[in-house]
Order: C-alpha cells, then sequence, then structure tokens
C-alpha cells in the first residue's frame, strides 16, 4: 500500500497550486502526478510518487550516502597499506 | 531506473552483510514495520543474507491487513446499494468480511471500480452526477495526503455526491501498543521510510528514549533494508537507542510540511480498530467536524453484525510480530492467496503473502 516509486519529471503544468500536476517517468512509462505537495519540485527532477501524489523530491547528494558508508566499511576492512 | 537498480547490486548488498556478520556477537530481533519492507525482505531473500543472530519479524505496516472486519461489512453493504459506484484500491476486493467480500458484490452486479488514486474517485463523482461515488479511504499516513486533498477538493468544488469510507490508522500508537505487549521480543525497529517521509521522525525520539529502542527509518531496496539493519544492529551492539535516518534520499526530519497542513485540515487523530490487533487509542485519523457531511457512515445508514470468521488464522498474531506466517496450521493449505483466510494472505503486503509467494523465506 504504501509502495511508492522514483520517477522523472519531464514537464510541469501549474495553475491551481493544489493542481499542480507534471508528466513523471517512471521507466519510460509516463503518468500525470499531482505535484502539490512538492512545490520546490523541477524539471528533471526525480520524485517518490504514491497514489498519484508526489511525495518528495529525491536529494542526490543524500541518495550517494549508501554507498559512501559501503566504501567506508570497506576501507576499514582492507589491510594498511605497507609503508614505504 | 535511476534510484532502483544502483539499490539491488548483489556485490554491495553482500558488503553489507559482511559488515552485518563482523557487528554481531550477540542475538538480535529486529522488526520491520512496513509490508512493502516485508515484500522486499522475502522477494531478495535478504533474511538468507544475514547471520543466524539476527531475526525479523514483519510489522502492522500493511493497511489493508489491519482494517477491520466491520469496515469491510460496511463496504460490503454500501457497494451493494443501487445508486452506488464503490470505489477502491484492488487490494481490497478480496479481503475477508464476516459474510463476504467485495469481489463478491461486484460479481452479483455491484458497481465497483479499481482506482489509482482517490482523485479518480473524485473524476468518477463529476462525471456521474446521479449517482453516489463511495471511495474506501484506507491507508496509512503515507496515503493520507492524498485521501486527504480528495476531501479537500470535494468541499471546495462543492462535489456533494462523494463521501469517503476513512479507515486511516497511523504507526507510532502501533509500535507503543508492540512494545507494551508482555510477548513483544522487538528489540530494534525499521520504521517506514514512506510514513517518514510525510511525517518526518520526531514522533519516533519519545518512543526511542522510553523503550530505549534503536529506530532507524528505512527504505525499501534490498541495500536499504541491509544498511537499515546494519545502523540498527551496531546501535544494539555499542548500546545505543538512537532514531538514525537510513532513508535520507526521501526523508526529511520534519516530513514533507504542505502534505502534513492538509493532513491536519481534513483529518483529526481517533481511537481506531486495527484487525487482529484489537482497539488502539489515539491510531487513527477521523474527518474532522466541516467535512463529516463526506462520511460515508453518516451518509449511509449501515449497522452491520460484524463477527471474525472462525478458522485456524493467526494472522493477528503475525501483525504483531509473535508469530511467522509459516507457524500457521493453514499456511499454504486452506489458506492461499487464492482462497486467503486472513488479510494477511490477500494483500502483496501481507507477510503471509509475501512468504507464499517468495516461499524461500526460512522460518
Amino acid at each position: 500500500m504504501c509502495l511508492a516509486v522514483p520517477g522523472k519529471i519531464t514537464s510541469i503544468s501549474a495553475d491551481d497550486p493544489l493542481m499542480r500536476t507534471g508528466q513523471v517517468s517512471f521507466g519510460g512509462i509516463f503518468k500525470e502526478v499531482n505535484l502539490a505537495y512538492v512545490p520546490e519540485a523541477k524539471i528533471n527532477d526525480y520524485v517518490i510518487t504514491h497514489v498519484g501524489f508526489a511525495i518528495s523530491v529525491l536529494n542526490e547528494e543524500e541518495a550517494h550516502r549508501v554507498f559512501d558508508t559501503l566504501n567506508q566499511l570497506n576501507a576499514l576492512d582492507e589491510p594498511e597499506n605497507p609503508t614505504p | 531506473m535511476k534510484f532502483v537498480d544502483e539499490y539491488r547490486k548483489s556485490k554491495q548488498a553482500n558488503q553489507f552483510a559482511d559488515a552485518i556478520r563482523r557487528c554481531v556477537t550477540r542475538s538480535w530481533t529486529l522488526m520491520e514495520i512496513c509490508g512493502g519492507q516485508t515484500h522486499s525482505i522475502a522477494k531478495y531473500s535478504l533474511q538468507d543474507l544475514l547471520p543466524e543472530k539476527i531475526s525479523l519479524l514483519h510489522g502492522p505496516g500493511c493497511p489493508v491487513c489491519v482494517t477491520p472486519v466491520t469496515l469491510i461489512d460496511k463496504a460490503v453493504h454500501i457497494a451493494a446499494l443501487p445508486d452506488v459506484i464503490f470505489c477502491s484500491f484492488g487490494d481490497m476486493l478480496r479481503v475477508p468480511g464476516s459474510r463476504e467480500d467485495l469481489l463478491t458484490v461486484k460479481s452479483k452486479g455491484g458497481d465497483l471500480r479499481i482506482v489509482y488514486s482517490p482523485m479518480d474517485a473524485l473524476k468518477i463523482a463529476q462525471d456521474n452526477p446521479q449517482k453516489e461515488v463511495v471511495f474506501f479511504a484506507i491507508g496509512f499516513e503515507t496515503t493520507a495526503p492524498a485521501n486527504a486533498m480528495a476531501i479537500y477538493k470535494a468541499k471546495s468544488d462543492g462535489i456533494k455526491n462523494i463521501s469517503f469510507l476513512v479507515s486511516q490508522v497511523i504507526v507510532p500508537p502501533a509500535i507503543r501498543t508492540i512494545l507494551d505487549s508482555p510477548e513483544n521480543r522487538v528489540q530494534g525497529f525499521l520504521a517506514a521510510g514512506h510514513v517518514c517521509t510525510v511525517m518526518g521522525y520526531r514522533e519516533y525520539e519519545p518512543i526511542s528514549k522510553d523503550y530505549c529502542i534503536p529506530i532507524v527509518v528505512t527504505g525499501f531496496e534490498p541495500l536499504d533494508i541491509l544498511q537499515g539493519i546494519y545502523l540498527c544492529v551496531k546501535q544494539l551492539e555499542e548500546g545505543r537507542a538512537e532514531v538514525e535516518n537510513q532513508y535520507s534520499r526521501s526523508v526529511r526530519k520534519e516530513g514533507n510540511l504542505p502534505a502534513q497542513k492538509i493532513i491536519q485540515e481534513v483529518f483529526q487523530i481517533v481511537p481506531r480498530h486495527w484487525r487482529g490487533i484489537g482497539e488502539i487509542a489515539q491510531s487513527g485519523l477521523g474527518l474532522r467536524e466541516p467535512y463529516t457531511q463526506f462520511d460515508a457512515e453518516n451518509k449511509f445508514s449501515c449497522e452491520v453484525h460484524s463477527q471474525e470468521r472462525s478458522t485456524e488464522c493467526i494472522s493477528g498474531l503475525v501483525l504483531q510480530g509473535i508469530k511467522k506466517p509459516n507457524e500457521c496450521q493453514a499456511f499454504g493449505k486452506s489458506c492461499t492467496p487464492e482462497s486467503p483466510l486472513g488479510a494477511t494472505m490477500v494483500s502483496t503486503e501481507g507477510a503471509c503473502a509475501a512468504y507464499h509467494r517468495y516461499q524461500s523465506v526460512r522460518s
């Protein structure tokens, strides 16, 4: 039920702020999505969408943190470089 | 797909699994709250990547599963009325009521329509002014902004022929109920990433403090869940009990403020009955006074005498994390997705349905 998927905004039409909508591409499948709850969203942003409403704009920088953590863990695990 | 594929790589998943293995010295039992997370755990066999010492219990975060039988019976009653178009998310159609489910009403000629969004029901109401349209407004906090917007727009646009059968529930009181149970085994929670996208995670801080328990706001992809488990286990091993945010690409601490504003405009906190668990104080959302004209329970007189069918089904215990699906005698025998005894076997996010679909999850 709380399934929500990321998609990329390809166009925005804005009249009434409560009915601000955008075309969002979910891996090539386009759907009209209500953008009332993400007033900051711009074309090319990725939004998380649930039952026709975008509920967040994905933060690119934060999205890398999972991999930063992995890199740190791997660095801890590797043997120290020999000193010259 | 960006923001999906990169979180499903097996090499990185194994690296997290190794990190968890290195970190664990004792046995720990964690619970993922959301049915979407349960589904991912089963689908990607994540439990199999974890050391024996880590047990995962599956939480009550499946709105289809916890919608009480009384409301299913009311939905069945209303959907069968002439001149009613009953709109619902598809998952609700096969949830057993006392006697019938909504699909049976449809098979007998009821005008039942599966919709993708509550806004679709609004459109159906506008297109059919001679009919009464009813939307089954179920969901957790994730769905509340969409349901609230449909109700808000119905009022502001003066659409009179729509009403909402509301079964909105909220997560934090359910976590407290689980922790208060004498049978509780949960030592750390993976909180639901999309619920927290809407509500933020400030309200989890007093729970973490009161019960001295780690809560990690977690996403839904395999790497998200494994990192959530890693962060939770690390806290437990280090004797910490904090709220951490693994799903920071979507979740801000304060949540989505415009969405919260509409939720507060339309809904107020009410007690709610959870199927399989019972009544939980302050655990649901009901319509505020200016919007009660859109309450389907007021619009349609529907006195129903509901009774849970007596079966071997243990879905209540599954929803509270006390039992696992495959500990049920009926699992896969008298209870299957084609012929479900309990709601947890109906919804794709129900723990029983997830276990049944991806049998590889170990007991």
